[in-house]
Formats: C-alpha cells, sequence, structure tokens
C-alpha cells in the first residue's frame, strides 16, 4: 500500500483500513463456551470480575501515563503494556458475562458497574503517578509487585477448571512475564542508579507495600474453586528478592493489609481514588452509551 | 474448537500460498467441493495482516483453520497479544476477501488454545520480514513447563541487521509501534530497526 500523503490512507475505502477500534467485536467469538459441569457459574461469574478487574484498572492506571511518560520509548511501553491488560481484561469480562448468563457483555460490564461491584485489589487502583501518589519509579514498583504476582498465578490457572479462562491465561501469561521483566529491569536501574534515583526507587517500594498482603489474602471464591492466592506467595518473594537484591533495595518490613471490618478489594470495598478513576474510565459510554470513534 | 467435517484443508506450516489474481466472483453457489475448500484456503491465505501488511496472515502463523461446513466457510484465527487491535481488522478483511471469492457464508472464529507463539511464523514470512527491514524472531522451541524466569538483563543478541546482516545489534526500546515489536539498532550501520519480539 502506498499514498501519496498520509491522509490518503485514511480515507482509503476499498481496504477500509482507516483506523483500528471503531467497535468490538465479541473477544470470544467463535470459543466453545459452555460452563464445565465442575465448575459452579456463580462462583466462575465472581472470579472472572476479580481477574478482569484487577487487568482493566490497572490498564487505566498506565493509560495516564500517555504523553506523560519520562522518555518516548517508556511511554510507548507503558501504553503497549497497558493494551494488553485491556485485552486480558476484555476475554475476562467477557467470560464472566457468559458465566453470569444475564446478558452482560463486556462494556456492561467495564463501563456500567459501581464502584462496589469492582472486584480489583487496591494495588491495581491506587495512585501511584503519573499525578499524586508517586511517580515513575512508584508506577515500576507497582508493575512488578503486580506482574510477578500475576505470573505465578496465572501460572496455576493454566490447568484451572474452566478452559476458557486457562486459555486466556496461557495467552497472558507471557504477556505478563514481559511486563514483570521490564518493570524489573527499570527497579534495577533506578534502585542501583544515582543517590537520587535510589531514594526514588526505595520511596516508590514503600508506597505500594501495604497493599502487598491483599494479594495472598483469600477470597471464599477463590477457595471453592481451588485457586487459593496464598500458595503464590513464596514464587513472588523469591522474585521480588532477587530484583531488591540486584537494586540494592532493602526488602521493607511487612505491613499488615488495610481492610474494612475484614473486608477489602475483591469484596467491593475500595479506596478513596477508585471513584475518581472510574469517573474517568465510565463518563463518556455513561453520558453517550454505545458512543464509538 | 467445533470439528469441521471432512472437507477441510489443514493447514501446513510453511506452505507458500500461491499467488494468484483477483479471484473471479462467482454468482451461484452450487455443489460445494473439496476444490471450494481448496479455494477458500487461498484466499484466506491471501489475506494480509493489517499491521505488518509485508506478512499474510497465514506468513504470521495466526490462520489456524479453514473448513466448509454446510456452504459455510469457517475460518479460525488466533490473537497475537490478547490486546492486539488488529484482531477485528482480521476478520472483517477476510469476510471480505471471502465474500468477494463467491463465498457468501463467513464465520470467523477466534481460538485462543494453544496460544500463539513466534514460531509460528513461517520461514517465507521470516524472509519476507527481513526484506521489509523488520528482523524476525528467534526460534523459541519447546515452552519449558514450571514458573517464568525472571530476567534481569536484556537476553544476549541473536538478533541480525536486516540491513548489513551484522551481528552487532543492541535493543533501543523493550516496546515498539505495535504490540508484536521492540525497537533495535545496529551497532555497525548505526541504522535502528524494528525485531518482532519472541513470545
Amino acid at each position: 500500500m502506498s499514498f501519496d500523503n498520509a491522509y490518503e490512507s485514511l480515507v482509503d475505502h476499498e481496504d477500509e483500513h482507516w483506523a483500528f477500534g471503531t467497535g468490538f467485536a465479541e473477544p470470544l467469538a467463535g470459543v466453545d463456551r459452555e460452563i464445565p459441569s465442575a465448575v459452579d457459574a456463580g462462583d466462575l461469574f465472581e472470579y472472572c470480575l476479580m481477574l478482569g478487574d484487577d487487568a482493566l484498572v490497572l490498564s487505566q492506571r498506565l493509560a495516564e501515563w500517555c504523553s506523560r511518560g519520562p522518555e518516548l520509548e517508556e511511554d510507548v511501553a507503558l501504553a503497549n503494556i497497558a493494551l494488553d491488560l485491556l485485552g486480558q481484561a476484555r476475554l475476562l469480562l467477557t467470560r464472566a458475562g457468559e458465566a453470569e448468563g444475564a446478558g452482560r457483555d463486556e462494556d456492561a460490564l467495564a463501563y456500567l458497574r459501581d464502584e462496589r461491584h469492582f472486584r480489583n485489589v487496591h494495588l491495581a487502583e491506587i495512585e501511584c503517578g503519573p499525578f499524586a501518589g508517586g511517580d515513575f519509579a512508584t508506577t515500576m514498583a507497582r508493575l512488578l509487585v503486580f506482574s510477578s504476582w500475576k505470573v505465578a498465578q496465572y501460572q496455576r490457572l493454566l490447568s484451572f477448571a474452566d478452559p476458557v479462562v486457562a486459555a486466556i491465561a496461557a495467552k497472558g501469561l507471557k504477556e505478563l512475564a514481559y511486563h514483570r521483566d521490564h518493570a524489573a529491569q527499570w527497579v534495577v536501574r533506578l534502585g542501583d542508579g544515582t543517590p537520587e534515583s535510589h531514594e526514588r526507587m526505595r520511596a516508590g517500594v514503600l508506597r505500594v507495600w501495604p497493599y502487598l498482603d491483599e494479594l495472598f489474602t483469600a477470597h471464599p471464591v477463590e477457595l471453592r474453586l481451588g485457586v487459593d492466592p496464598a500458595a503464590t506467595r513464596a514464587e513472588v518473594d523469591q522474585v521480588l528478592d532477587a530484583v531488591f537484591a540486584a537494586a540494592g533495595l532493602d526488602r521493607p518490613d511487612p505491613v499488615p493489609a488495610a481492610r474494612v471490618n475484614g473486608r477489602a478489594g475483591r469484596d467491593g470495598v475500595h479506596t478513596e481514588a477508585m471513584g475518581y478513576l472510574l469517573a474517568e474510565l465510565q463518563h463518556l459510554h455513561r453520558s453517550l452509551p454505545g458512543a464509538t470513534w | 474448537m467445533v470439528t469441521a467435517p471432512a472437507e477441510r484443508a489443514a493447514f501446513a506450516e510453511g506452505a507458500a500460498p500461491v499467488e494468484r489474481a483477483a479471484p473471479a466472483v462467482r454468482t451461484a453457489p452450487a455443489v460445494r467441493t473439496a476444490s471450494d475448500v481448496r479455494t477458500a484456503l487461498e484466499v484466506a491465505a491471501q489475506v494480509r495482516d493489517p499491521e505488518l501488511p509485508v506478512l499474510t496472515l497465514a506468513d504470521l502463523g495466526v490462520l489456524r483453520d479453514v473448513a466448509v461446513e454446510d456452504g459455510r466457510v469457517l475460518v479460525t484465527i488466533t490473537p497475537t497479544y490478547s490486546g492486539c487491535p488488529a484482531v477485528d481488522e482480521m476478520g472483517a478483511d477476510l469476510r471480505r476477501s471471502l465474500r468477494a471469492a463467491g463465498f457468501e457464508q463467513v464465520e470467523v472464529r477466534l481460538s485462543l488454545s494453544p496460544a500463539w507463539t513466534t514460531d509460528w511464523i513461517t520461514d517465507d514470512g521470516r524472509r519476507k520480514l527481513a526484506d521489509a527491514g523488520i528482523a524476525p524472531p528467534s526460534r523459541l522451541g519447546p515452552v519449558a513447563v514450571g514458573p517464568v524466569p525472571l530476567r534481569l538483563t536484556p537476553p544476549p543478541s541473536r538478533v541480525a541487521c536486516p540491513r548489513c546482516g551484522s551481528p552487532r545489534t543492541v535493543e533501543l526500546s523493550r516496546f515498539g509501534s505495535t504490540a508484536c515489536k521492540a525497537l533495535r539498532r545496529c551497532e555497525d550501520c548505526a541504522e535502528p530497526f524494528e525485531h518482532i519480539k519472541e513470545i
């Protein structure tokens, strides 16, 4: 394909390649969707929401870096990581909708649920930069912890009772390992860098550390499905310790997870930041239902 | 995936799609035969990737199956990355091309498992990428089972410069213009170039 100027490609009606993302097809079209009899559909619905919301909410947070990255390459990197997570979220929320069987699709679940119905962990939603709550180093600290945990989680989901979730995990695992290594390389570079970068990296790790415990605290739905997140803790600790050692960072002291009457993100109880995040994520769809571009 | 009947063209990796002229529009969808399956396969195999137009979907390894069932063409594709925005476009292009070739009923299915790997890019596809100045991915081989080992440093370069062939290349950015590419530079000819990263 060649064009005399860039605008011609935008009106290339014959190929209809003017842009991507003009509409969403169903992301699981053609995949065998039957819910296995060994899996409780209600539990599967809730668990897919947990996994899907983790990915969706962190994707939204990372997208806030668009045009604000410390350098062009990193701007592109964060957008790419956000896109991978968004893709995983679409597949997982679609699966959640199928398990629920009430006719809600990915859009209904992403845009039309209120805060109390989101099941993501707090780590995904807290502000870690570019705005309040941190900077690029904090964002990398969060990405390292989140993706190290997700790699261990998805690894175990490869043999999950629902083959659709297992397939989504197999697909996402390779992406998450790449994200984790990217974050790890930055944590080492900043931690083992100048006094200034070291201090910012140290502050970044401290910022996200109180949200670590929640990642390994099982929700009853997870226990019923045989996917206790506590089983991932040793593997995640090992990865974090290896990165901290190379980065010259101390592992912070354990901080007990902040919970409200024993409840946290998995129960729909969120931090103050969540409402603002959802306002930005959902506003357009709620104001102009079905809007496309 | 739904198992299709006997009229199916198994899709062999490395099979070079036959170059052919624009297919004639058929008007009467009469009896579907094995030749229809072949034709559908040829048409589907020549649809190009919207983001890497030097490659066909067959070259890229995302075209997993073409079958004809009750007069309908069933095409199965697999996404490269979970968030690949080109998947919808691939489906639309497949439907358009197959309709133009006279297949009125076309269904495009998405297969997630087994997950796509860059090892599925055909030898022909690798040549086309290199000719277009994009370094093809190295072969990964069988996937190891168990925890994914942490990598704190970029892997030793096995990527040759697609322009001058020098093996002395460095990674500039782990992410590039599309989900599947990283950016590198040749230390000898100093040209930056894109590289399909191995997954």
